[in-house]
């Protein structure tokens, strides 16, 4: 649960988490299982095909919700369910409340139910006077500790087995073994008992199923086969998203659900419950059932353009367990009942924007949970889009107002980044490749000094792009360079490697536009939408797509906004859709260009029989899935060695390492481990921001490592 | 049933470790169940949680659990009772057909025959609209379950056209069965039967 109140509160409470050795471990382990047991699960399936149909399906069911629900409750109705819409979470609660209290019930049992922790079910009910047992072990646990979910598959993923047994030796008035297996059957025998004494069984359910008025509930432990079986009366609270026209449209979802959750084929159990079923402990051996269904912003959200997708969701709890993030700091920092990318957003919308400010600014925008999500939802793109909204109800923090308005002017932006420079001359190291101390107006420095952070340097390559032009009279291929503020002001080396490769062709014309500007990613992080569409569109008029045949950035971040986010930013922009879409067609990356368009050879290169370690930024890998190219280049050239978790993002995140820095100096940390086990010489990648992170964390630790661009990899030794 | 869906099934549920045995006829189900049932204490991995330091209250519930062995058959054909029942009896094992919810303690073998098979994941299907099958299978120590070769299906999707009429009626409890109840919800550690059956039993009879 998010309860911090301020910002600083909020930073807190992550370094403590950072602090929770057992769960970090316990989320580092499982974060890599996961990947080989989804990996298998999946083998020989068509998952993108199969997340496609499942996006289809469901916006499908989405924008047919008052029809399907209409259908659902006449079909449900006519077998003898009380079928009920709530239209917010109080009032479901009190709708569950006067079935109790109708049927003369006084204990529930209650299976998992990420519907009812989004309504505090439980604590209404108890406030009603009704005692409540989780059933689901995980749930259980957290139950009796007062807590929510750490996870919305595996709720109780946060405590160890000496937890859990202290806590069970409070229930049994017993002593307890903490062995996982006799613990589970104490669990067993204690909640048995359970089932016995209630009166009332509660479930959520994740199908609806119009064509037959069946509710489909996927679990492993059978807890709520009993829950739903035991009591008289069986009450299924259900979001309006579960409506399914089909029961082809929820095998879909069953196929994918549990291998995307938790690498299992399938859960060991799968129930269809329609209409009453027999019930011998009911007076007319029949039982009383009624469906809940919620809305609480589900309709409304269903009509926005935007944001109805998220509604696709299935609760697989996919992207928390790939999410860098949720990995360090663990799902009680990282969501409030909704865990996880998905949690961000829902707690926007379920849980308020007070609970939501924070958590949405600690997404690293590494796009592991896009990739992953079982119903192809943009999660980070949407995360960003709550970050701004919030700041446009409650106001923009000044330093992210400022630097929005900056960027919008491009010549004060550059003439600010040139002069910083000399502002920057009395905190430089000597050499001065790295800045000494950061002049403290911008961050606390002892949370900075993680990494070395480079100076601006002497000459911006704008202002060197004249006097090293390649001429090329017969060009084949009219490439536009984009470089970025980074490679532009501080890194223009690596922009002019690119060009030394890239001109050793004779074959292509390059040109760099001098109008272009930052490509607005700062300040789209920020929440700055409206700075970032202003730049958007000043960078689509300074490169004219029609000009060239690609347009060539060396920045992973840049090309992936570039490419997939200017078409969203500038969709109103109607005047300019053409271009904007020719725009974002074109974008390619360097190792893209060279190795898949320009096919040079490794004849180009002198071996050096160097070891060299890859790590793949976040957008280059999931933003623009490039993942082949570089790898084979820095092979043309050096020895390539391939190190564990090379696809994990490196923490920089621009912005998010000065907001977050103990989060983004834990994540390079493991980073460069990884990168160390290697035993490399020297490390390649193709973002100047993992540059900085990664360089400036070997420099800081003291280590040998270089870390370069592929391209400065490749110029230097091109024969 | 091509080969290869056999195959596939059993591979399936045995990786959820569930025990398939192939089997000829009815008669060999009903000798299996009764052979396990008798076996069943031998093996002392089989504990069902009264052996814990549970509550005082909860242990009440093992006491009331039945001194006999008892096999659970809801919902099985006459005949098909009557021969089960006879191997039961010769072996002294007390064989019961509905009346489950005086049994929540726990039964030795719940047995039955499945509607369908899912090759695909290893699943079993069951038309559970009877409470008492729903509780054997519940309740049971171990599930024995049949499943006729001529019922087993590629995937869920080939199996929709025999789902749906079983659905369409109302009302009905529809499952799908696949290993023994799990839970990995402490440290992510794999345990058995925290709610349900400790062990299922497939037996995959050749009906064809
Ligand atoms: S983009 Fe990365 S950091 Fe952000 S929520 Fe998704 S996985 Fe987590
Ligand atoms: S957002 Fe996607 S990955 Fe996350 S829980 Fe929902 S379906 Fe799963």
């Amino acid at each position: 649960m998010q309860t911090a109140v301020k910002i600083e509160e909020y930073l807190q409470e992550v370094e403590e988490s950072l602090g929770n050795e057992f769960q970090r471990k316990a989320l580092d382990t499982f974060a890599v299982a996961y990947r080989t047991g989804r990996a298998n699960a999946f083998a020989g399936m068509d998952v993108k095909g199969l997340v496609d149909e499942i996006a289809q399906a469901k916006d499908e069911g989405i924008r047919r919700m008052d029809e399907l629900y209409a259908q659902f409750k006449q079909k449900a109705e006519s077998m003898g369910v009380h079928v009920h819409l709530a239209k917010t979470a109080h009032e479901a609660n009190e709708i569950i409340a006067r079935i109790a209290k109708e049927n003369d019930c006084k204990k529930v049992i209650k299976a998992k139910s990420m519907t009812a922790e989004e309504t505090h079910l439980n604590q209404h009910l108890e406030g009603e006077g009704l005692k409540i047992v989780e059933s689901d072990l995980g749930e259980w646990i957290i139950q009796m500790r007062g807590e929510g979910p750490s996870h919305m598959v595996m709720p109780a993923i946060h405590l160890s087995r000496y937890q859990v047994a202290d806590l069970f030796a409070g229930v049994t008035k017993k002593e307890q073994d903490p062995d996982i297996q006799k613990l589970v059957k104490v669990a067993r025998r204690e909640l048995r008992k359970e089932y016995v004494e209630a009166d009332m069984g509660i479930s959520g359910s994740n199908f609806a199923v119009v064509e037959t008025g069946t509710i489909g509930l996927v679990t492993n432990e059978g807890n709520a086969r009993l829950a739903t079986t035991l009591p008289r009366v069986h009450v299924a609270l259900v979001g309006l998203e579960k409506l399914t026209p089909t029961l082809h449209d929820a095998l879909r979802i069953l196929r994918a659900l549990p291998r995307n959750a938790t690498g299992q084929q399938i859960t060991s159990y799968v129930t269809w419950i329609t209409g009453p079923n027999e019930c011998t402990g009911a007076p007319d051996n029949k039982k009383v059932m009624h469906v809940v269904f919620m809305d609480n912003g589900r309709k409304a959200l269903a009509q926005d353009k935007d944001f109805s997708q998220i509604l696709r969701c299935i609760r697989c709890g996919a992207c928390a367990n790939v999410c860098p993030v949720y990995r360090l700091v663990g799902g009680h920092k990282y969501g409030h009942v909704y865990i996880g990318a998905i949690g961000l957003i829902m707690t926007y919308f379920f849980h308020g924007r007070d609970k939501a400010k924070f958590l949405v600014q600690n997404c690293v925008n590494c796009g592991a949970c896009k990739e992953i999500c079982a119903a192809g939802i943009d999660l980070p793109r949407l995360i960003k889009e709550i970050h701004a909204r919030i700041q446009d109800e409650d106001g923009h923090p000044t330093q992210s107002k400022m630097m929005g308005m900056v960027l919008k002017n491009r010549t004060l932006f550059h003439t600010l980044l040139k002069n910083m420079r000399w502002a920057q001359k009395p905190f430089a190291e000597r050499g001065g490749e790295y800045i000494r101390h950061l002049p403290t107006i911008f961050m606390k420095e002892k949370d900075q000094d993680f990494r070395k952070l480079p100076t601006i340097a002497k000459k911006a390559f704008r202002d060197e792009w004249k006097s090293i032009k390649p001429t090329v009279t017969n060009p084949k291929l009219r490439v536009a360079l984009f470089s970025g503020c980074v490679q532009d002001f501080v890194y223009p080396e690596q922009m002019k490697a690119a060009v030394k490769v890239i001109a050793s062709t004779g074959s292509v014309a390059l040109d760099y536009p001098m109008k272009q500007s930052c490509c607005g990613l700062p300040v789209n992080m920020m929440g700055e939408k409206q700075a970032a569409k202003e730049v958007a569109r000043q960078n689509v008029l300074a490169l004219d797509p029609a000009d060239y045949d690609y347009i060539m950035t060396m920045c992973a971040s840049c090309a992936s906004h570039l490419k997939h986010a200017y078409p969203k930013l500038l969709e109103n922009e109607t005047d300019l859709a053409p271009k904007v879409a020719q725009f974002a067609d074109k974008v390619i990356d360097f190792s893209s260009l060279i190795h898949d368009v320009l096919q040079l050879s490794s004849m180009k290169f002198t071996r050096s029989g160097k070891r060299v370690g890859y790590h793949a930024p976040c957008h280059l890998c999931r933003g623009l899935e490039v993942r082949e190219a570089p790898r084979e280049a820095i092979n043309m050239a050096h020895d390539y060695v391939p190190t564990s978790e090379e696809e994990v993002c490196c923490g920089f995140g621009g912005t998010y390492s000065m907001k977050f820095p103990a989060i983004s100096k834990t994540l390079l940390a493991k980073k460069l481990a990884n990168l160390e086990a290697g035993e490399i010489t020297a490390v390649a990648t193709d973002c100047p921001g993992c540059v900085m992170q990664i360089r400036g964390g070997m420099k800081a630790a003291g280590k040998e490592i270089e870390v370069k661009h592929v391209a400065e990899l490749l110029a230097e030794r091109l024969r | 049933m091509s080969q290869e869906h056999i195959e596939l099934f059993t591979k399936k549920a045995e990786a959820v470790s569930a025990i398939i045995k192939p089997i000829g006829s009815m008669d060999e189900a009903y000798a299996y169940a009764v052979d396990v049932c008798l076996n069943k204490d031998a093996c002392q991995l089989l504990l069902s949680g009264c052996e814990n330091a549970i509550s005082d209250e909860a242990s009440e519930l093992c006491v009331a659990k039945a001194a006999d062995k008892v096999i659970a058959a809801p919902k099985l054909a006459d005949d098909q009772y009557a021969e089960l029942a006879k191997a039961a009896d010769k072996a002294g094992v007390k064989l019961i057909a509905d009346g489950l919810r005086s049994h929540l303690a726990g039964i030795d073998i719940g047995f039955a025959v499945a509607d369908l098979g899912l090759a695909e994941t290893g699943s079993l299907v069951l038309d559970s609209s009877s409470e008492d099958l729903r509780l054997s299978t519940m309740v049971s120590e171990i599930n024995v379950v049949v499943l006729p070769l001529s019922k087993l299906r590629a995937t869920s999707y080939e199996a929709e056209a025999e789902l749906l009429p079983m659905m369409q009626k109302s009302p009905n409890y529809l499952a799908f069965i696949t290993g023994a109840s799990r839970t990995a919800d402490i440290e992510r550690v794999l345990a058995i039967g925290v709610h349900g059956p400790l062990e299922l039993h497939i037996l995959l009879l050749e009906d064809a």
